[in-house]
């Protein structure tokens, strides 16, 4: 408890030095606050969320995760990502490698559309490019569950998001004002619960911190419901009482860029269990 | 500011440690008496303050443990409109605050502050 009042001061201090400096200067502040707060949670155990957090809760995603009652739902996005185009091209074509290790680039900034691409943008463009129709960015049973599988294709692969130039910095800044922004009824910004009060239980729910957020979906929460990054988002705004905003949007493919930034160096592991 | 405030807390808190027992007593007491306070103070839909505080009379499993343990109040605060100000708006006293202002952002009727209010001075 004395430790709790130490470090809400702490997360004061924290959340203004943040707010001045460049992206890798952003990563390793972050990293050190985390270090100090948590001392018990290894770096590469923070892709875990919450569950570094809980040995009882640890391990029961251990026992879950040896057979996962998910992988009738991976097997079925393998066969989507399989299954041939119209034009008898498959997704495959339209990544580097077939499309194994590359989702730890993404989101990356497109110079020449100057914005932000998710691994599902680029996954909707590979669709028109050949003919096909688009997924909704939002629908869990054509996108979801594609990418339940085409993310384990980079199983293992470390996060390695670029921030080059004035306009994906630009980008970076905008994501990283949406992280540190009060808002809803509530009041609460993204660093409250994930920075501020990480490792605190909010009534019974512990509450993960930011670093290594992005490095592991989508995620089956109890085990069955399948749920994206970005429609995680939803529900931590819904959650704060604000009107949350869309999957896709630039508002959040901005946040999602810059959390990702932050877990560059720790790996990727697609489709796991979540309470 | 928050420095002061910190050490507050940790004052309070190490506090809490030594009477723990006795408040616990009191508790049970307490809880027999039916608040419309309480109702509001656990409600996750209304004050939702169990969500980050303890209270004597709580599992300690059900609460949070953002917050300090909601305990002495009217030792602690003999101004009573010191701490119904807490409550309405806890951003006042720390910018900084986790504490929703359930005043200000009229998460909580003038009425129901009043209620909650009432309810935490007997704790
Ligand atoms: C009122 C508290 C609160 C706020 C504010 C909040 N969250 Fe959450 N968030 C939670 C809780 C509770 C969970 C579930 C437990 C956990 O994994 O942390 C969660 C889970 C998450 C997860 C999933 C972690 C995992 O590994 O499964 C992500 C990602 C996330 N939040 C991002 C955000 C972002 C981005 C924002 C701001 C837009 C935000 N949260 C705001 C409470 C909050
Ligand atoms: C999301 C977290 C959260 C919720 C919900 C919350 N509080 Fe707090 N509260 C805090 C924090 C953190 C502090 C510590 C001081 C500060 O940061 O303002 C605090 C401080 C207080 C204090 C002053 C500390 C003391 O005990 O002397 C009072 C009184 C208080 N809260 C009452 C309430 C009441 C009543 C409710 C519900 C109607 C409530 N709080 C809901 C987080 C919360």
């Amino acid at each position: 408890m004395k430790k709790i009042a130490l470090a809400l001061l702490g997360a004061g201090l924290m959340a203004s030095a943040v707010a001045q400096a460049g992206p890798e200067d952003d990563r390793k502040q972050l990293i050190a606050h985390f270090k100090s707060k948590l001392p018990a949670v290894k770096y590469e155990n923070y892709v875990y969320g919450a569950l570094a957090l809980d040995k009882d809760s640890k391990s029961q995603y251990d026992s879950i995760m040896e057979f996962p009652p998910f992988v009738g739902v991976i097997e079925g996005g393998k066969e989507m990502w399989e299954k041939p185009f119209k034009n008898g091209k498959t997704f495959a074509s339209c990544f580097p490698n077939g499309g194994k290790n590359v989702a730890g680039n993404y989101p990356r900034f497109d110079a020449s559309l100057n914005k932000v691409v998710t691994f599902e943008a680029d996954i909707n463009q590979c669709l028109k490019a050949n003919g096909e129709t688009e997924f909704k960015l939002s629908d869990v049973n054509t996108m979801g569950i594609l990418t339940a599988y085409a993310r384990t294709l980079s199983d293992g692969m470390k996060k390695n998001v670029k921030v080059e130039g004035a306009a994906a910095m630009a980008a970076y800044e905008d994501g990283k004002k949406f992280y540190f922004q009060r808002r809803g009824q509530l009041n609460f910004s993204c660093a409250t619960c994930h920075v501020d009060n990480a490792g605190n239980r909010i009534r019974a729910e512990v509450l993960s911190p930011m670093l290594g957020q992005t490095t592991h979906w989508p995620v089956f929460r109890a085990g069955e419901r399948l749920t994206t990054l970005q429609s995680r988002y939803k529900g931590c705004n819904s959650q704060v009482r604000a009107v949350p905003f869309e999957v896709g949007s630039d508002e959040f493919n901005n946040l999602e860029y810059f959390m990702s930034y932050q877990d560059n160096g720790l790996p990727l592991k697609a489709s796991v269990f979540r309470k | 500011m928050r420095k002061s405030i910190s050490l507050l807390m940790v004052a309070l808190v190490m506090g809490a440690g030594v009477t723990g027992s006795v408040w616990a007593a009191e508790a049970k007491t307490e809880a027999k008496k039916e608040m419309p306070g309480q109702a509001l103070a656990f409600s996750n839909k209304k004050g939702n303050c169990l969500a980050c505080h303890a209270m004597p009379g709580t599992k300690a499993e059900m609460a949070g443990s953002i917050a300090p343990p909601l305990i002495a109040m009217k030792l602690r605060w003999p101004d009573r409109a010191k701490l119904r100000a807490q409550v309405w708006d806890a951003t006042a006293a720390n910018p900084q605050t986790s504490m929703p202002p359930m005043g200000k952002h009229e998460i909580l009727s003038e009425e129901e502050i009043d209620q909650v209010v009432d309810f935490i001075y007997t704790l």
